[in-house]
């Protein structure tokens, strides 16, 4: 089989050097009515990659890619053009197949890019720390709540309405275990909604810019509201594009930044893997869970990089770490950080106009279809649409006509029958004219 | 007159009437390596006999380090802070941790003395 | 005429280590510095067209201020990251061996295939008639997981091994409130990976050590000793993390659910034993398996991963949504508790979406290529290659229990003692030998461990290589040649790092001095 070096004739000469009679004596400490025969596998035998390829590429073309019609979906994960040289230099051997960067002396080229991806982190945040990353913003916004009643010590967490339902639900599966959790209603929400639900119990308040419905908000009226009552304010970020062009949570009082990366870098991949971004204030960095890549020198004096601050994690502190996460999203990292390299400040300034004007330019010929309103007053590259019926049934119909109109506020929030007419639309640079024109075309014949 | 005694979890405790002085051994500290940075515990903080009152981190380790007798915290070694490598250079001296307020004197005699201490290190 | 463009063609000059370069670079090692040291005001690697913004709806809250982020070209980008990359070392360069990691070889094949547009293309949000294949491919995945196991279910959505430990304990406190439950201890052996007590104690339980027979084996006396009404679940590896089968599995089994409790498996030495032994058969209730280990999706320098968690008919009811149904309509996710088919009684999320697909298309392409068969010599080759190290260097190396071994082979600092060198400094010098070095400390029921993984990826050249140089290792430091040891490695692209300084000033980011610096 291509993938074993091993001969029959090696295998013979191992077996005799260990002085075993055949590999089954090897696994002597198998309880015998515990060891089964192939026969008990109802799964095929091994094929060639002719067989691999055909057989994956048949059920992959049983999907819609994203990039054969006309595609407006967001609500979390966000398509953007990813330049050849990302993917490229990702599938670098040295980068693709090595581990963790516990022996730093032949993993620099590992904590470097880290490194960069922190700072990176840190500067699109506006905050003073970020870490290696976690699986994902989701992830990363239930992390922070525990980081925040850690710090507190309070056990309440006050989740935005407009948080995404997904990241919501995540934070109440983890947060539950170590405090409890307020989800308010998605609509409607003012910021004094959320600020009269500030008492002393409350470590923090979670809130998402632009929100799942794609508004876009000024953060420090709530900031000034938590910290007047010792809370802290979780900002939540999932098109980490909008950093490009908009104030950053930290400028805007931010206290524990929980972002989705995916945009900067990797591709849709049907949800995963992501990227999670993490940034604090240096004052809450032993309390930050993930990993940590910092800058030190080697016995001859050169600059070098290393993991640091260990003892937070998992594998020293056991019970009593900060987290049991024992991964990064290593190269989808590094995807992130070679993207924003290319990019530079010139380009990926210029990334996030391009997505806003989209945008805008979609949004205006959409509220101009008869029964058709936009109800996103603010934005940056998603909006949402009222419509005369049921945002999933427009869906469907548009699919149908070969396009991907957006999400239905309605498959994230089944159960509020307010935004069952909700269609959340995203426009992203990968968008055209031409794909606009038929988005418009097709959706007046629907509602008609 | 003040007297020293010390734990089997290699913390010492320095007696000066009712207020303890607390911290690490020289044997602890070689254990765990280069110091990098100690959690201490706030003024007022009551702690129990034994009950967990600092933590000490090396690179690779995390130690608690525990209250060898019941008492109030009035103090802790805010220096610290800015140089955790006092506790590697001098451990039983400027690398001090916290200090206490008594609950209960007649817990000392549990403790062990510095030639007692010695043995119990020579076994280990 | 003379042809006169003759040049010198043999062999000599000057002693390499004696030439001092100019540049500083030796040869193909360059020094690279940092992306932010390079960069330039206003280039760019990426031509996007300027927009003018004639409206704004931005609510006031446009950006102000630079962000800071340095300009380069796609020239300079490139020749930096490739830089960076020739400083790391990779399976694809040589022999991995750190155990409990299973540094397979990564089939391209894998990449080539999650990067199809009908994969890599497609939102997780897109109308799900529109996403047949990608949910045909994640139940296919399952039914290989499954059949593999020998379990009946597996939740999908975990993003790496420890994720997949806290689904795997929240499925099982969600059992026991369904029983109107509440038990508050979890057992994890003193050998077990530190993900194990962290998550436990993560999921809101109180962790109980149960220590390690002079064997190897947890001891399985002591711990049945320690089960009561108020055990949730035990959690345990195996093999375990010295590399042996837990032989009293069954045993350990029964007593745990007797007690009412559930058997919580550790998956990440599933590479020894997959396609021989199912889990399932030995009375598991709930395993993760690490797709980046046994199923050779790469590392990644760090990540990222995906950890399924197999679950028994206990526990399956309680598997996190999303929930793949499929039914005469299709395929499709039921995202919504409310929706859940008869019987299901989903714990609620683990995180957005539906789970690590780039990872499953990578898994489901090896498992197609290995085949059952191909699984089960994997696990063969694994097993005998671990003990073909295990008996080539036990007389020169000190392994603390007699073998066989499975996949991995333990050894101790016992053969060093007396020659000053550590297992820290035995590790370092195999870097010079141009190998990674194995997992060091751990586990840490022996002392100073060295925990040997080779995998089946090895050939058998590869592997007597391996086992040469560690043998003229042993031998040297016996013999008190320490000058290979001492403060190695020599020869890596960075000598030893100052780890203290690190940790206590921590340096976290590049800061400039004449660009904005970030927001208080």
């Amino acid at each position: 089989m291509r993938y074993h070096p091993l001969t029959p004739d090696d295998r013979a000469a191992m077996l005799g050097k260990i002085g075993a009679r055949d590999i089954d004596a090897l696994f002597r400490d198998v309880p015998k009515e515990a060891v089964v025969g192939r026969s008990a596998f109802d799964l095929p035998d091994h094929q060639g990659e002719l067989e691999v390829e055909r057989a994956l590429s048949r059920i992959a073309a049983k999907n819609v890619s994203a990039g054969s019609v006309p595609f407006f979906c967001g609500a979390g994960a966000y398509r953007h053009h990813v330049p050849a040289a990302v993917d490229h230099l990702i599938q670098r051997s040295e980068f693709l197949t090595s581990y963790t960067p516990y022996q730093p002396e032949i993993a620099q080229g590992t904590l470097q890019y880290l490194f960069e991806f922190q700072t990176q982190v840190a500067l699109l945040t506006g905050m003073e720390v970020a870490n290696a990353s976690l699986y994902d913003g989701s992830t990363g916004t239930a992390e922070a709540v525990q980081m925040a009643q850690r710090l507190t010590r309070r056990p309440k967490a006050i989740l935005s309405g407009r948080l995404h339902p997904h990241y919501a639900e995540t934070v109440e599966t983890v947060a539950s275990l170590s405090g409890h959790v307020v989800r308010l209603p998605t609509l409607p929400e003012l910021v004094e909604d959320l600020a009269a639900q500030i008492d002393n119990e409350t470590a923090c308040v979670v809130v998402q810019n632009p929100d799942v419905l794609g508004l876009v908000r000024d953060l420090r009226p709530i900031a000034e509201a938590a910290h007047a009552k010792g809370a802290l304010l979780i900002a939540v970020v999932t098109e980490a594009v909008s950093l490009g062009l908009l104030e950053s949570p930290g400028a805007m009082g931010a206290d524990i930044v929980a972002a989705e990366g995916q945009s900067i870098g990797n591709g849709l991949n049907f949800g995963g893997p992501y990227v999670g971004l993490f940034a604090t204030r240096e004052k809450f960095l032993r309390q930050m869970p993930g990993r940590l890549c910092g800058e030190t020198t080697d016995a001859d004096g050169k600059r070098g990089f290393v993991l640091t601050l260990s003892t937070r994690e998992q594998h020293i502190r056991r019970e009593k770490a900060t987290s049991n996460i024992c991964t990064n999203s290593g190269l989808c990292c590094l995807a992130f950080t070679i993207h924003l390299s290319l990019l530079g400040e010139e380009g990926f300034t210029r990334l996030a106009r391009a997505n806003h004007a989209r945008a805008v330019a979609l949004a205006d010929k959409l509220a101009r279809v008869h029964g058709v309103s936009v109800v996103t007053p603010a934005f940056f590259n998603e909006f949402t649409l009222k419509l005369p019926k049921p945002a999933a049934e427009v869906v469907d119909a548009l699919a149908a006509k070969g396009i991907l109109g957006g999400v239905p506020a309605s498959r994230l929030l089944p159960h509020q029958s307010d935004v069952r007419n909700l269609l959340v639309v995203a426009a992203t640079e990968t968008v055209t004219d031409e794909d606009c024109d038929a988005y418009v075309k097709a959706l007046a014949e629907i509602v008609r | 007159m003040s007297e020293t005694r010390f734990t089997d979890q290699h913390e010492w405790v320095r007696i000066d009437g009712d207020e303890a002085t607390v911290g690490i051994t020289k044997y602890a500290a070689e254990q765990l390596g280069d110091v990098v940075f100690v959690e201490l515990p706030e003024k007022g903080r009551k702690v129990g006999t034994g009950g967990e009152a600092a933590v000490v981190e090396s690179v690779k380790a995390a130690s608690e380090v525990y209250a060898p007798v019941a008492g109030e915290i009035t103090g802790s070694n805010d220096a610290l802070a800015a140089d955790p490598a006092k506790v590697n250079a001098d451990p039983e001296g400027e690398g001090w941790f916290f200090k206490l307020k008594i609950a209960d004197k007649g817990e000392l005699g549990k403790l062990m003395s510095e030639a007692q201490y010695a043995e119990f290190v020579k076994g280990l | 005429m003379m042809n006169n463009q003759g040049r010198p063609s043999s062999a000599g000059g000057t002693e390499p280590h004696k030439l001092q370069t100019i540049s500083g670079d030796r040869g193909l090692d360059h020094e690279e510095g940092l992306i932010f040291e390079l960069g330039r005001p206003g280039m760019t690697g990426v031509d996007i067209p300027e927009v003018q913004l004639s409206e704004t709806r931005l609510a006031g809250v446009r950006r102000r201020s630079p962000i800071g982020l340095p300009g380069l070209s796609e020239p300079e980008v490139i020749r930096h990251y490739v830089r960076l990359s020739r400083m790391n070392y990779a399976i694809d360069a040589g022999i991995y061996p750190l155990g409990s990691c299973t540094m397979k070889h990564n089939p391209r094949l894998n990449e080539k295939m999650a990067r199809l547009p009908g994969f890599g293309d497609v939102h997780p949000l897109q109308p799900q008639q529109t996403v047949q294949g990608a949910l045909e491919l994640i139940s296919q995945l399952m039914r290989w997981l499954t059949t593999l196991t020998g379990m009946p279910a597996v939740a999908m959505s975990p993003k790496a091994g420890a994720h997949g430990e806290l689904c795997g304990l929240l499925t099982i406190r969600a059992a026991l409130e369904a029983r109107g439950e509440k038990r508050p201890r979890v057992l994890v052996p003193s050998s077990a990976h530190g993900t194990n007590p962290a998550t436990a104690a993560f999921a809101g339980f109180t962790v109980d050590e149960v220590p390690a027979k002079d064997d190897g084996h947890v001891d399985a006396d002591a711990l049945e000793a320690k089960l009561g009404p108020d055990v949730a679940a035990i959690m345990l590896t195996n093999p375990n993390t010295c590399g042996l089968f837990e032989r009293r599995i069954r045993e350990i089994a029964d007593a745990v659910h007797k007690v009412g409790a559930y058997f919580y498996c550790d998956g990440a030495n599933f590479n020894a034993i997959a396609g021989r032994v199912r889990p399932g058969d030995l009375g598991v209730d709930a395993m993760h398996i690490n797709l980046h280990k046994t199923f050779s999706t790469p590392h990644g320098g760090g990540g990222p991963g995906a950890g399924p968690v197999v679950l028994s008919a206990a526990l399956a009811p309680f598997a996190p949504l999303p929930l793949l149904v499929h039914d005469a309509k299709g395929f499709r996710f039921v995202e919504d508790r409310a929706a859940a088919p008869e019987g299901a009684k989903p714990f609620g999320r683990l995180c957005a979406f539906h789970g690590q697909m780039g990872m499953f298309v990578r898994a489901l392409a090896y498992m197609l290529s290995h085949g059952a068969d191909g699984v089960r010599q994997a696990s063969e080759d694994a097993v005998l290659s671990a003990n073909y190290i295990l008996a080539s260097l036990s007389d020169v190396m000190s392994a603390p229990f007699g073998g066989p071994c499975m996949h991995e082979a333990l050894f101790d600092d016992s053969f060093l003692e007396g020659t000053g060198v550590t297992t820290l400094d035995f590790a370092k010098a195999m870097i010079d030998e141009g190998f990674h070095p194995m997992t060091m400390y751990f586990p840490l029921v022996v002392h100073g461990a060295m925990l040997i993984e080779p995998t089946e990826s090895e050939s058998k050249e590869s592997l007597d290589q391996f086992i040469h140089v560690l043998r003229e290792m042993a031998k040297e430091a016996k013999a008190g040649k320490r000058e290979r040891f001492e403060g190695a490695p020599h020869l890596a692209p960075r000598r030893r790092l100052d780890e203290t300084a690190a940790a206590r000033k921590p340096i976290l980011r590049w800061k400039s001095k004449d660009l904005p610096q970030a927001a208080e």
